[in-house]
């Protein structure tokens, strides 16, 4: 590494020079070159290195605020208010602007976690696997609690031994498609989400 | 939504948002909208600077009532005394607007002569019976015919044949008395029904003061009218009641009344919390409809075969007689070629239901070891369920239990962080339960709509994959559809026939495995059986079996190969109509604001200038507008039905019936079905109250949904154990059942820590000041939480007596960055009668300083 021979006088003259404050005092238009500095001249646009944007809607409430969803190498970088939108013109509140926090969150899981009857911990497992195993388990709920008619002879063709809860944050083809599985193709009447209003 | 629904024929917000901007007068009631849904409030905000007047009424001063002209507190629980009380203004002082009302609404409709209301029944309507705890509604009926109800369940309770009457509608029009004289006429029911709503005892009910009360009727009634409209909004503030369907119904009958539906400006704009919680209603992940607003078949209505269930649900007249379409059309999307006309279209498949199915009851029977496996897909019951010690008891009683979200909930994690493993109750090794939690993708890692709070489906790309092995729900249950369907390829068992008939024909685009998102959406739009081509309108579904579709409300989101308009992005420039028509879809039919013919008088003329929405054009015989017309586009406004010919569906609706979706295409302000409660709204107290009613003897509301029993008890009317009100509620930074924004740092940070507030006078009596530790119980269980002392709460004078609320917001849990006792430990299960919606909004509790013995619940 070279050592650097600049005396202090010419590192204060250097440093007044770069600073923009004493230029915009002069009056220098602080909206151009005034307010260039060293700093700013390594700045990078954020966008600069994404690979790709896709248009999303915010993922929290029901108003409905288009978003621009920027990534790079596959991991979204940076989320914002799509400025097209009459519903937020480019805005978002903290719940939106907290889009990438969620997308990114520390705590987000990766691996299917599964909890042995009367066990006393969490096993990672394949997905797979746990695909076969809810299968299972849910062809087998459904073949003991099954009733095709009651007492009196209604039919009915349902199971009240099988749930699911969940919705309202979902797609409308994720529901779509729990409705009729889960209904049309189980029997099943427990099927319930957050608007019950 | 059964009020709107009952009321104007669809249950959904009847203006888009931006629409607020165009309003004179925007009354927020049951929502803090400032703080919940505040992007749309930047649409109040417009509004108001052009000189429009913002009101809100809350039992908590907010950010909405900071930035409102007129703040009106009251009680939590009163809203109906409150409304009531506007209705009879509007009436007794003439401030209604006439022609609207009496042309477009059911004033002047005779009901029939046995009727009674709580005036001559102390409380109570016709028809009760005190036993089943249930009303028979054959006296709320149009005088000579029985009117069918829009909503999904079109099956009253009478003790008539209510198909055989309802069929009147056809032979001819409701006896209507135009003078408005006759004594059983809706307006002079309402009259008598409301006459006890003075601006007295709406001050001695909710607690606001009168002079505030009446100047809130005189701004929105000068604001309404020809030339002026005003709008609604609300949210859970007002659903959250066991009598939160009748709230909404009051303002249903206020904006009817002042001729506020269906013009620019003018309407009811549900807020609603979840991103896609309207799609979730249209899209039913409900127990008791299907796709599209039809009726989950029902052992206990006349369902027993396909022929019996469209008789009982298609009314003879208005828009709804179409609904053989629709229910064949999806019968078809479901069964494809497996569904013929020789086996009913598979009618038998689709289970029935035998009661109230919905989550209050679903927590009970789990609790109860009815159900034994569930799946959550992304819903945290721990924390946003009513009664949380006995929903997380509960679970520990299933086999099988399947969490799907995107981190670990309180939800997931109950059996060993769960209440009753803290408390010692029960230890992991006493579990039975064998619980998977998987990763689950969110918006931006998956392709799919959402339909927002004004009915716009709008479309999200994928733009990244979600970390490791997380999926979208559409994965998921695809990939267990196809399993399941390998399971159940032998059997030869009658009852394992759907599933081997079930339609799964999704083709898979990329190295996971992710179905193709549009290929269902295709299929929820409907297509032509065959060739497969997507129908544009609902108007091109068949009842003959040639047509599939998902969900008929939504036809038109994709109506060619290849045009998916949910994605479309086209807003409207400046100077544009301002409709927005070319971003997304809003269904039906792409229309922005519902029953827009009402903007137009009975000549087909706009209101005003100012208002103008939609007109009929004489020479072009149609109606015009930069909206699209909820209306038949070529019927004239001078259209009479031939009451000779029996008309059916539409041909029974004459030129002026905006309301298409109503029987008689007016909207109701008098419900005579459809509505388990009341046909009009009525006061009741919260089942938790500490006073008594000042208006009727009858306490609560008589057809509550109610489980009284051990692990879920209530406290008495007036309980001296319990004396103050607790309100529950959100703040911006919190979502859902909380692992959305607790887990994400940036709003965990803005909301670190749980809180109540208490309002100064009873902090001063406890010795509590800001950031004291308080407990606070109910005979449900009891959290403690720190102390925020705040006049934002003030104490209510109710009939001579100081009464306190505490409010504490519910998102908070034990789990993520920012933690804190968990509200619903307070809640009990109870339910409106119509929806078994919970009343988490007003209960009563009691407070002490000091923290809880054996730490946090
Ligand atoms: S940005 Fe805020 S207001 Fe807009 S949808 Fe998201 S949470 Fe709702």
């Amino acid at each position: 590494m070279s050592r650097d021979r600049r005396t202090p006088f010419n590192r204060v003259g250097e440093f007044l020079n770069q600073w923009s404050v004493p230029r915009q005092m002069r009056g220098a238009d602080h909206r151009t070159d005034a307010a260039r500095s060293r700093m700013s001249e390594t700045l990078r646009p954020r966008l600069e290195d994404a690979d790709r944007v896709g248009t999303s809607i915010c993922p929290y409430c029901a108003v409905g605020c288009a978003q621009l969803v920027y990534a790079r190498d596959g991991r979204a970088i940076h989320v914002e208010g799509d400025p097209r939108s009459p519903i937020n013109e480019g805005t978002l509140c903290p719940k939106g602007s907290a889009t990438i926090g969620w997308m990114n969150a520390p705590d987000r899981l990766s691996k299917v976690l599964h909890r042995a009857p009367y066990s006393d911990r969490w096993e990672e497992k394949p997905l797979d696997w746990a695909m076969d195993r809810i299968a299972h388990l849910t062809r087998q709920t459904r073949d003991e609690t099954f009733v095709e008619a009651l007492p009196g002879g209604e039919t009915v063709n349902h199971t009240l031994g099988l749930a699911s809860l969940g919705g309202a944050t979902l797609d409308n083809e994720e529901n779509y498609a729990i409705k009729k599985l889960f209904g049309g193709g189980l029997g099943m009447v427990w099927i319930e989400n957050q608007a019950r209003v | 939504m059964p009020s709107l629904g009952t009321s104007y024929g669809r249950g959904a917000a009847t203006l888009a948002q931006w629409d607020l901007a165009k309003s004179d007068c925007v009354v927020i009631m049951g929502s803090n909208m400032a703080e919940n849904h505040p992007i749309a409030f930047r649409f109040v905000m417009q509004a108001k600077a052009k000189g429009a007047a913002v009101v809100h009424a809350d039992p908590r001063f907010t950010r909405t009532s900071a930035l409102a002209d007129i703040y009106a507190p009251v009680r939590a629980g009163s809203d109906i005394a409150f409304l009531g009380g506007i209705i009879r203004y509007l009436l007794e002082n003439d401030a209604w607007f006439r022609d609207y009302a009496l042309a477009y609404t059911n004033l002047s409709t005779i009901i029939r002569d046995d009727f009674q209301g709580p005036e001559d029944l102390d409380g109570v309507f016709s028809g009760f019976e005190p036993d089943m705890k249930a009303y028979f509604v054959d006296s709320w009926q149009y005088e000579g015919m029985a009117v069918p109800s829009p909503r999904s369940e079109h099956h009253p309770q009478t003790e008539m044949d209510f198909t055989a009457c309802a069929g009147r509608m056809s032979e001819k029009p409701p006896h209507r008395d135009p003078t408005l004289r006759h004594p059983q006429c809706v307006y002079q029911i309402m009259r008598r029904h409301y006459a006890r709503y003075t601006p007295e005892m709406v001050e001695r009910v909710t607690g606001c003061r009168k002079e505030t009360f009446l100047k809130i009727c005189e701004t929105l009634a000068r604001n309404s009218g020809r030339e002026r409209t005003s709008a609604f909004c609300y949210a859970v503030g007002w659903t959250h009641h066991s009598t939160g369907v009748q709230i909404i119904r009051a303002a249903a009958i206020i904006q009817a009344l002042l001729g506020n539906v269906g013009r620019p400006g003018g309407g009811i704009l549900a807020l609603r919390g979840h991103s896609s919680i309207q799609g979730s209603t249209d899209i039913p992940t409900l127990y008791n409809m299907l796709p599209g607003y039809l009726a989950q078949p029902n052992v206990n209505k006349s369902h027993g075969s396909l022929d019996d269930y469209l008789k009982g649900e298609t009314p003879p007249t208005g828009w709804w007689h179409n609904e053989p379409k629709y229910v064949i059309s999806l019968l078809k999307a479901w069964y494809g070629d497996r569904a013929t006309a020789a086996n009913d279209y598979g009618f038998d498949w689709v289970p029935k239901i035998i009661g109230d199915h919905s989550q209050l009851p679903m927590t009970l029977a789990i609790r109860d070891n009815v159900i034994k496996g569930m799946f959550l897909l992304g819903q945290n019951p721990a924390i946003g369920g009513s009664n949380s010690r006995l929903v997380q008891r509960g679970l520990a009683e299933l086999d099988w239990l399947v969490v799907r979200d995107f981190a670990e909930t309180e939800t997931a994690a109950f059996w060993y962080q769960g209440c009753p493993v803290r408390d010692g109750e029960l230890a992991p090794s006493d579990i039975k339960t064998e619980v998977f939690l998987m990763p689950a993708s969110i918006a931006g890692e998956k392709d799919g709509t959402f339909t927002n709070t004004h009915r716009l489906v709008q479309w999200h790309d994928k733009v990244v994959d979600g970390p490791g092995d997380s999926r979208s729900e559409l994965w998921f249950i695809h990939h267990l559809a196809k399993r399941l369907k390998a399971l159940y390829a032998d059997s030869r068992d009658a009852r394992d026939r759907p599933i081997q008939a079930l339609n799964w024909p999704y083709p898979e685009v990329d190295a996971r495995g992710e179905p193709d998102v549009e290929a269902v959406l295709k299929e929820i739009n409907g297509y032509t059986c065959g060739d497969e081509t997507p129908v544009g309108t609902f108007k091109d579904l068949k009842d003959d079996g040639s047509t599939a579709c998902g969900c008929w409300i939504y036809s038109g989101v994709y109506p060619k190969e290849g045009h998916n308009q949910a994605r479309s992005r086209k807003a409207d420039g400046p100077g544009g109509p301002g409709t927005h028509l070319g971003w997304a879809f809003a269904w039906p039919a792409n229309r922005r604001t519902l029953y827009n013919r009402a903007s137009a008088d009975l000549d087909g003329k706009p209101w005003s200038e100012e208002k103008t929405l939609v007109w009929w054009d004489a020479d072009k015989e149609s109606w015009q507008s930069p909206d699209a017309i909820d209306f038949e586009p070529s019927k004239a406004p001078g259209y009479q039905p031939d009451w000779n010919q029996k008309p059916e569906g539409m041909d029974a609706l004459d030129g002026g019936s905006p309301f298409i979706m109503t029987a008689d295409g007016k909207a109701a302000l008098f419900v005579p079905s459809g509505l388990k409660d009341a046909p009009l709204p009525t006061h009741y107290e919260p089942i938790e109250s500490p006073v008594l009613n000042p208006l009727y003897a009858q306490q609560s509301v008589p057809t509550a949904k109610r489980w009284n029993r051990e692990d879920n008890p209530y406290h008495a009317p007036e309980d001296a154990q319990y004396p103050h009100i607790l309100t529950t509620y959100r703040l911006t930074e919190h979502h859902s059942g909380g692992t959305p924004t607790r887990s994400v740092p940036s709003t965990a940070e803005l909301q670190p820590e749980g809180f109540c507030e208490i309002p100064p006078e009873l902090a001063a009596r406890h010795g509590l000041r800001t950031g004291d530790w308080v407990v606070l119980e109910t005979s449900r269980g009891a959290v403690e939480t720190r102390a925020l002392v705040t006049s934002r709460l003030r104490p209510f004078e109710i009939d001579g007596r100081a009464v306190f609320q505490i409010g504490m917001p519910w998102h908070f849990g034990w789990r993520g960055y920012a933690t804190g006792d968990v509200a619903n430990v307070l809640t009990s299960i109870v339910g409106d009668a119509n929806t078994t919606m919970h009343e988490n909004k007003a209960l009563t509790c009691r407070l002490r300083p000091g923290r809880l013995s054996g730490g946090r619940r």
